[in-house]
């Protein structure tokens, strides 16, 4: 079982969908603070909820603020950082390019990318884990 | 019973107190961990105005003592909302109760500019994010060792203190200010030195 995980986490980490910062949280993580992966995890969804939402108003609206939705992305891009889920984060930059070029067709190209490379994140993440299952992350 | 009393003093290694300062959810709760595993005491704030707050620089003064608060390191983000962290660094350098506390920045953002503004201003460190744990411990290290060599001349006054004292009381300690702890070889890459792999 210990080796599935170790193998699973390992084809993550290979196809880029982890980087060493998710790496370095887990060592973060002991016998004292046996949640603390799980419990930044869901701050991040909680906040990449948040602004997913909120940049998918702005742009639903047609109202390109480029400074406002780069705004957005400065955070989501700070926080996909910070737990390590580099795809989202490459997304992220991307969308700022666009932004700082005014490229409205790029931002909601784009943003379509981030928003599945984020989904797939999530899920894959409820297959990394030692965990009850994938479907008790799909409820969330 | 004086060098008892001495080393008991130096040895227990009081923890030191981190003010941490960021906008977001997730870096709030990663440095706080940092910290907490690097065995400091650990007071998080949202913003640069929450800081000034807590520290009692808000104008809102004598609301807590402050002696119980004592903050011996502040590490904030660069780019917040509301007062930036280079602003909440100003703030501090220009505040004579709080201008000797280390202030590091963090950010995710490696803009040369950006840092000199930092360390010409008065900034310990600028660490690029993700903090990574050995930053942490590095720069408890470093401000522990500032700290304990204060102590040190405070206590253990040597013939050449006592008389350089004597010559310039009014001088500030030179070997707790930043110049001792920049550590010119100190290659460590995710400080003010800069990554010199970029992670993406």
């Amino acid at each position: 079982m210990q080796r599935q995980v170790a193998l699973i986490k390992q084809s993550l980490f290979d196809q880029g969908y982890l980087d060493d910062q998710f790496m370095e949280l887990e060592e973060l993580q002991d016998d004292a603070n046996p949640n603390f992966v799980e419990e930044v995890a869901t701050l991040y969804f909680k906040d990449s909820a948040r602004l997913i939402n909120n940049i998918d108003q702005a742009l639903e609206r047609g109202s390109f603020d480029f400074s406002r939705l780069d705004s957005y992305m400065h955070q989501f891009k700070g926080s996909s950082t910070s737990i390590g889920a580099s795809k989202v984060k490459t997304e992220c930059t991307t969308f700022r390019e666009y932004c700082r070029v005014g490229n409205a067709e790029g931002c909601l190209r784009t943003f379509q990318q981030l928003k599945k490379e984020h989904a797939t994140w999530q899920d894959r993440r409820g297959l990394g884990r030692q965990h009850v299952g994938p479907s008790k992350e799909r409820d969330k | 019973m004086a060098v008892g009393d001495l080393s008991s003093s130096s040895s227990s290694s009081p923890e030191l107190h981190v003010l941490a300062v960021d906008d977001s959810f997730v870096d709030r709760k990663v440095i706080e961990r940092l910290l907490r595993i690097s065995a400091c005491k650990v007071t998080t704030v949202e913003s640069g105005t929450r800081a000034l707050q807590y520290l009692g620089l808000d104008g809102d003064k004598g609301s807590c003592d402050l002696k119980d608060l004592k903050v011996n390191l502040i590490v904030t983000d660069y780019s917040m909302p509301g007062l930036t962290g280079y602003e909440l660094l100003k703030k501090i350098k220009e505040s004579s109760a709080f201008r000797e506390i280390p202030v590091v920045i963090m950010s995710s953002e490696n803009i040369q500019p950006r840092i000199e503004q930092c360390m010409t201003e008065g900034a310990e460190d600028f660490l690029l994010k993700p903090v990574k744990l050995a930053d942490v411990k590095r720069l408890k290290e470093l401000i522990m060792r500032s700290g304990e060599a204060e102590e040190g001349r405070i206590k253990n006054p040597s013939p050449n203190t006592i008389i350089q004292d004597d010559i310039d009381s009014s001088s500030p300690s030179s070997s707790s200010s930043s110049s001792s702890s920049y550590h010119d070889d100190d290659d460590t890459p995710s400080s003010k030195r800069m990554k010199s792999s970029v992670h993406d």
